[in-house]
């Protein structure tokens, strides 16, 4: 089998126009092949996220991960840009789908795409990843540990973060949510009531709650790492991106 | 877990960064994933000047101990100032 793959950095148009930076990790045999948004977490356009869209490419996916701070923080380290972006409240919402609208249609428009596009997301990301399914037409997605999808935030956040429950009638494709049992952002009982929610819709998800694993247990360079979820959880990845997006 | 608890303030002073001193405008403070210390969770303070770009920061993540014997010797310092140099 062939397996050569590509990494780089490139410039992808977000939302409003503005060009944004992104990492695209590809397969280069001929396709066609499904593709996937990667959508980091708070701490940023790190190098364990880039890791993650690599592995996706290793895996036979065309993954795109854009740089959600390019805008606050164009060139800076990730630390450097997440901070800054903290600093001014976080990534409004709005932004987040027209910047993960943008990278779709990047990957759509790879000659070796097959047309399907997925989203992922991990810890803000995951609730950025539901927010994208509810906002853009995909074909599959998954939110690792996302909080606030359900549940307020504490009053006097200067974050413009919000639960975004109300939106479960417009998720436009199959979600598959991966949390841990022992965290409290998003707590069982959140993620009890978002399941509700996707039956009372009648949409097709499919959760998995681990125990003995908290937030962030996918983090490999973070003592939240749990291998035995993290393994289970990238099992699921494989099984669902692979009913929905491969082929 | 992302807790996103996160305050701000203003602040007047200097702090020192990887290109040297700069003046600092604000700073955060928030109890979330630190980037480096050992830690699921850290007091994390970034002095910041968005003047000078992202890179003007000064960054600590300290464990929730350590924040708290910080704040106790920040506050046992200044109460201990002669009067009339506050």
């Amino acid at each position: 089998m062939y397996d050569a793959m590509m990494a780089e950095t490139i410039g992808i148009t977000g939302h409003g126009g503005d060009v944004i930076e992104g990492y695209l990790a590809r397969p280069l045999g001929p396709g066609p092949f499904g593709s996937v948004v990667v959508i980091h977490h708070m701490p940023g356009y790190d190098a364990s996220t880039k890791e993650i869209a690599r592995k996706f490419a290793a895996a036979g996916y065309a993954a795109l991960c854009p740089n959600l701070y390019t805008r606050e923080a164009p060139g800076a380290s990730p630390d450097d840009a997440a901070a800054t972006a903290r600093a001014r409240g976080g990534v409004p919402d709005e932004r987040l789908v027209g910047d993960v609208g943008g990278a779709a249609a990047y990957l759509r428009s790879l000659p070796t795409s097959n047309g399907k596009v997925g989203v992922i997301g991990y810890c803000s990301g995951g609730r950025q990843s539901f927010l994208a399914a509810c906002s853009l037409q995909l074909d599959a997605a998954v939110d690792c540990y996302g909080a606030f999808v359900v549940g307020t935030p504490p009053e006097g956040m200067p974050l413009k973060v919000g639960p975004i429950v109300h939106l479960t009638k417009d998720l436009s494709c199959p979600l598959l949510g991966l949390f841990g049992a022992e965290d409290q952002h998003p707590s069982p009982e959140q993620t009890a009531e978002l399941e509700k929610e996707l039956t009372a819709q009648g949409k097709t998800y499919e959760f998995h709650t681990y125990e003995g694993a908290g937030h962030a247990f996918f983090a490999v360079d973070r003592p939240a790492y749990r291998p035995e979820a993290a393994n289970e959880g990238w099992q699921r990845i494989w099984e669902w991106f692979g009913r929905y997006l491969a082929g | 877990m992302c807790t996103y608890l996160t305050e701000k303030i203003e602040v007047t002073g200097s702090g020192k960064g990887a290109d040297g001193w700069f003046g600092l405008s604000e700073a955060t403070v928030y109890f979330d994933h630190p980037v480096h210390a050992a830690a699921e969770h850290t007091l994390n303070i970034d002095f910041l000047n968005p003047g000078r770009g992202p890179s003007a920061r000064v960054a600590v993540e300290l464990t929730a101990e350590s924040a708290r014997a910080l704040a106790k010797a920040i506050e046992a310092t200044l109460a201990s100032v002669p009067p009339g140099l506050l």
